[in-house]
């Protein structure tokens, strides 16, 4: 009888010989009637660390929270030119792989097809990474810079106390207001996703080319070789788990207090903290039926109705809003972006200390503190493509549909407050921005209905994807480890921010999960050259280019 | 009365699948019939394969040396899922249909509390499966 092969031809690819046995580290236990396949220590650190954490935090607040708040100002402050320097770097290696000769590779081997058409890698790309900034920031974000812009610099002691980005624009709405949508794009456009892409790639080349399992610490095998299996890469892979965990249940806990907020503006449904806790249990409970549903039937198809959903929110706002002003304003901030580029990623020689250092500096350290969790997720799903479709996929194709969305959402909230002088929208606290400028617009009901489903809806998707990078890495990397592990992540996920919630503490927990973005940072720029030399040693190794001259 | 036999293998726990073997092995001489050993891996590296091209070629020696051991007319299918702790069944009941096989031979576990939560591989094919599954415990 004949043998069948019903993978799609994978071809050759440069396989990395070590002794390590995937899953060698692991235990297989039963814990009561269930199953288990952990990694050891990694599983056991991660959660003991997060647990002494928040005892700690709930325990010392008083004591603990100006530690950590200071810690994170201390770095953002004055490492900023490192933060602004290194995420410059990600952009550049980026964009020169995409037109050098290593942009070929193809990830998971020369013939490899991809595992997911273009609308779920999309959607699942998006609905990962930056969603619920998108909903939260897309209004007030261009309008902070627009106002810090218009009121001008202020200086004392010699220096600046204003927020406004490099020269500020003082009483010219026009050059404010573009200063203030190039400042927002270029916080949201190239340089989160090549902070992103980075880790994706070489996690994805790593492990699909070179058969190192899927986790964070095979990255740096050309650097650390073997050691990556004893602590080293223990400590990294720790590292990953408490920033995406952290990040997760800071930014749940944040996000019910947003929700909760735009609940109450819409239904004056109360705003406490049972409110926040049954919301945090819901997200929880949709993103625990979305994991167990797994990849196709769950986290798939609810990345995609996500991707819908804020599809029809963006055309909506474009056809009743000022549609022309829009798609004038698109190529108008777009050309502005390009333009301020040089200047807003200088990391040297500036005065906007607030701006560089309270935005810029700030937002990169959040970027690359949740990099390991969108970037493992990114990976998971990027098999079959080239590095070159990946890597025009994860930073040009979503910084575009960014200045969009920020054109469509900030630039048309601008337009109100300086065409119609509509203020509400600029006094509004935060959460509540986009559906102030939603209610100026028609059918406002239906819009800022389908404006808090989708800001509820994103958190769940960051929430399934974000347990089922954590299960993988605390299983040594092995996607398939028993359900219950995904289970348990996903639950200890949303009571680690209703404990937050309820005990005080997300503020100080989201600096400290921040905080690590700064050895994300070193370890980001170590994973550059990593995967700089993993990517010649492809394109170097035989079968691979006898693979492609016979391709021509 | 059987055309053909499928028998799903886990590659990381070969020595469990001693039994389901031998089962096999008696019903394929019984009608001889051919058996065809299904296994499912994700994409990314598992503790049996780099990659999935790998993993089909360890699955079709498996299938090879136990063909040769026990007289068999052995043949593989390898198949790839992308969340196989969710898809694993999905994955096998496309697989009978593919494969052509109207018996599948299948081992498991002895049934406990988990199984109200997470049911078992084996118990799920025998209850949704259009041909029939020797369960073997």
């Amino acid at each position: 009888m004949s043998s069948q092969v019903n993978l799609g031809p994978s071809g050759p690819a440069d396989i990395i010989e070590t002794d390590y046995e995937l899953g060698q580290d692991n235990i297989q236990a039963r814990v009561g009637p269930f199953g288990l396949d952990i990694h050891n220590p990694v599983f056991a650190i991660s959660g003991l660390t997060i647990v002494a954490f928040v005892i700690l935090t709930l325990a010392f607040q008083t004591q603990v929270e100006p530690v950590f708040e200071q810690l994170r100002e201390w770095l953002t402050t004055n490492l900023d030119w490192f933060f602004l320097s290194a995420a410059n770097v990600f952009v550049l290696l980026c964009l020169v792989l995409i037109v050098t000769p290593l942009g070929k590779v193809r990830l998971g081997g020369v013939d490899a097809e991809p595992d997911y058409g273009y609308p779920g890698w999309f959607a699942m790309l998006f609905a990962a990474g930056m969603g619920i900034g998108l909903m939260f920031y897309g209004v007030s974000e261009p309008i902070s810079h627009f106002t810090a812009a218009l009121d001008g610099t202020t200086l004392e002691e010699g220096a600046r106390t204003d927020w406004a980005p490099l020269g500020a624009a003082v009483d010219d709405a026009e050059a404010a207001q573009r200063l203030g949508m190039a400042a927002t794009i270029f916080h949201w456009g190239l340089h989160p996703w090549a902070i992103y892409a980075i880790v994706a790639l070489s996690l994805a080349l790593f492990s699909f080319n070179k058969g190192l399992p899927l986790t964070i610490r095979s990255i740096f095998y050309p650097i650390f070789g073997e050691r990556i299996w004893g602590w080293t890469g223990h400590i990294i892979d720790t590292l990953a788990v408490f920033a995406t965990l952290f990040g997760l249940a800071t930014s749940l806990g944040f996000g019910a207090e947003q929700a909760n907020a735009g609940l109450n503006h819409l239904f004056n449904i109360p705003v406490n903290d049972a409110s926040k806790v049954i919301l945090i249990l819901g997200i929880t409970a949709v993103a625990l039926g979305s994991v167990l549903l797994g990849m196709d039937g769950g986290v798939k198809r609810l990345s995609e109705a996500n991707m819908l959903m804020a599809a029809l929110l963006l055309i909506f706002v474009i056809a009743v809003g000022p549609t022309m002003g829009i798609l004038t304003g698109f190529f108008w901030n777009l050309g502005a972006y390009v333009q301020e580029l040089p200047f807003l990623s200088n990391p040297v020689g500036r005065d906007d200390d607030n701006f560089r250092q309270g935005w810029t500096a700030f937002y990169w350290a959040w970027w690359i503190s949740w990099s390991p969790f969108v970037g493992m997720f990114i990976a998971r799903v990027s098999r079959g493509r080239t590095v070159r479709e990946f890597l025009i996929a994860v930073l040009l194709v979503p910084s575009v549909v960014s200045v969009l969305w920020m054109t469509a959402f900030g630039g048309t909230a601008i337009g109100q407050i300086v065409n119609d002088g509509y203020q509400a929208v600029a006094n509004a606290p935060l959460e509540l921005k986009l559906f102030e400028m939603l209610a100026e617009l028609p059918l406002a009901e239906v819009t800022s209905f389908i404006g808090i489903v989708l800001v509820i809806v994103f958190f769940i998707t960051s929430s399934d994807s974000g347990s089922l990078v954590i299960d993988t890495i605390t299983a040594g990397g092995k996607v398939d480890a028993p359900l219950p592990q995904r289970v348990f992540w996903c639950t200890f996920e949303g009571l680690v921010a209703v404990a937050l919630l309820l005990g005080g503490g997300l503020g100080s927990l989201q600096a400290m999960a921040v905080s690590t973005g700064f050895p994300f940072a070193l370890v980001l720029l170590l994973a550059c050259y990593a995967l700089v030399v993993g990517l010649i040693a492809e394109v170097r190794h035989p079968a691979v280019r006898a693979a492609a001259e016979a391709a021509g | 009365m059987y055309a053909k036999i499928m028998v799903p293998v886990d590659l990381a726990h070969v020595d469990r699948l001693t039994k389901a073997i031998d089962t096999a092995t008696d019903l394929a001489k019984r009608y001889q019939i051919p058996v065809c050993f299904v296994g499912v891996t994700p994409s990314a590296p598992s503790p049996v394969a780099h990659n999935p091209q790998e993993f089909a070629r360890k699955l079709d020696a498996f299938a090879q040396a136990q063909g040769a051991e026990h007289g068999l007319d052995a043949g593989s299918a390898a198949y790839i899922s992308d969340d196989p702790a969710v898809d694993l069944d999905r994955t096998l009941m496309d697989a009978i249909a593919e494969q052509g096989a109207d018996l599948v031979v299948m081992a498991s576990h002895i049934p406990g509390l988990p199984e109200y939560l997470f049911h078992s591989n084996a118990g799920h094919l025998a209850a949704h499966a259009k041909v029939s599954v020797f369960v073997v415990r």
